[in-house]
């Protein structure tokens, strides 16, 4: 009789407790939905994207929906893994997709103005602050599948509050 | 009134299981098939039959190294081609950041920049890879392949050895 008591009680605590993992997997599962398909919160620092951003970090929010989609266009501001480091995400603005012409401006080279063309399924991003900022102006063009996410909002300083326009 | 609930229940089973599903994919293991003779003998030798008929190998890929990025030589990857980011490519690493590496047509040395990495497909005579588009960056990659789960007869573990072929 002992026993089937016992017994009883274990089977109690055994449903509980796959309940409660069956929402622990649940809540976890749809963070991690939400946060590499949906949106996700970053925060930016360096001096790269002044005056857009400033340097001492501003926290952006960044969609992940429409690179998946191949919706990133010219003047977007995208999150891509760094072709240097790939542990690191930098933050930098489209400037020509694939097959476009760009002409850019760098002032540690001997011809200041150049022109290229962006190769088959590269982007070419570079920092709105031109003098300090490594970017495709160093390393080229990067492939469009290092590209992360959009970033589309500013949450951080308050003063700043508000979409981020192209 | 029944019904409503029993659809809602299998609508949030489902949806918690296919989240759950995603996230685990995401982040630890994943199944992928292997297209194309490329990396012939290792995977796809081309003489394996299921039923009577010629099947692909599908393997396991472990995404766990995606927190460091940090690789082995003759380690095979999945990456995203860098000339078209919605097709994966599958090699095996032969150079990492600071090695050199022989370029057969030239007879020149390239040194692998940081970040990046050297891949190689184990059938040279038809295989798309570094030899064609250069060294990659390490963001592109998206898994490393440990196991070959189907069909049935090949069921293991890949060994990890490089090829040398000069």
């Amino acid at each position: 009789m002992r026993l089937l008591s016992h017994l009883k009680q274990w089977r109690a605590v055994a449903t509980e407790a796959k309940h409660v993992s069956f929402a622990v997997a649940k809540f976890i599962g749809l963070i991690h939905l939400t946060e590499s398909y949906l949106c996700s919160s970053t925060l930016l620092h360096g001096p790269s994207m002044l005056p857009t951003f400033n340097s001492s970090g501003d926290v952006v929010l960044a969609e992940h929906l429409s690179h998946r989609l191949g919706k990133v266009v010219p003047g977007d501001v995208v999150l891509v893994r760094s072709p240097d480091d790939p542990k690191k995400m930098v933050a930098k603005r489209v400037l020509g997709l694939e097959g476009d012409q760009v002409t850019f401006f760098d002032p540690n080279r001997i011809r200041k103005h150049n022109t290229t063309v962006v190769p088959k399924g590269h982007v070419w991003i570079q920092g709105d602050n031109t003098y300090a900022s490594f970017d495709s102006r160093s390393y080229g063009p990067v492939p469009y599948g290092l590209i992360q996410g959009r970033v589309f909002f500013r949450v951080w300083p308050p003063d700043g509050f508000g979409s981020v326009d192209d | 009134m029944g019904t409503r609930k029993v659809l809602w229940g299998f609508a949030n089973k489902f949806f918690t299981v296919g989240a759950v599903g995603l996230c685990i994919s995401d982040r630890f293991v994943s199944v992928a098939p292997v297209r194309g003779s490329s990396m012939a003998p290792t995977l796809n030798p081309g003489k394996t039959k299921l039923l009577g008929m010629s099947t692909d190998d599908y393997v396991l890929l472990e995404k766990t190294c995606l927190n460091d990025y940090k690789f082995s030589h003759g380690d095979i990857v999945v990456f995203s081609s860098p000339s078209n980011h919605k097709e994966r490519h599958i090699k095996r690493i032969t150079a990492l950041p600071g090695d050199w590496i022989g370029i057969r047509k030239s007879y020149d040395m390239l040194k692998v920049p940081e970040g990046h990495c050297w891949v190689e497909g184990d059938n040279s005579s038809s295989s798309m890879d570094s030899r064609s588009f250069g060294t990659i960056p390490l963001g592109l990659v998206q898994g490393r392949v440990t196991h070959i789960v189907w069909p049935p007869q090949r069921i293991g573990a890949i060994q990890r050895n490089t090829l040398q072929d000069n």
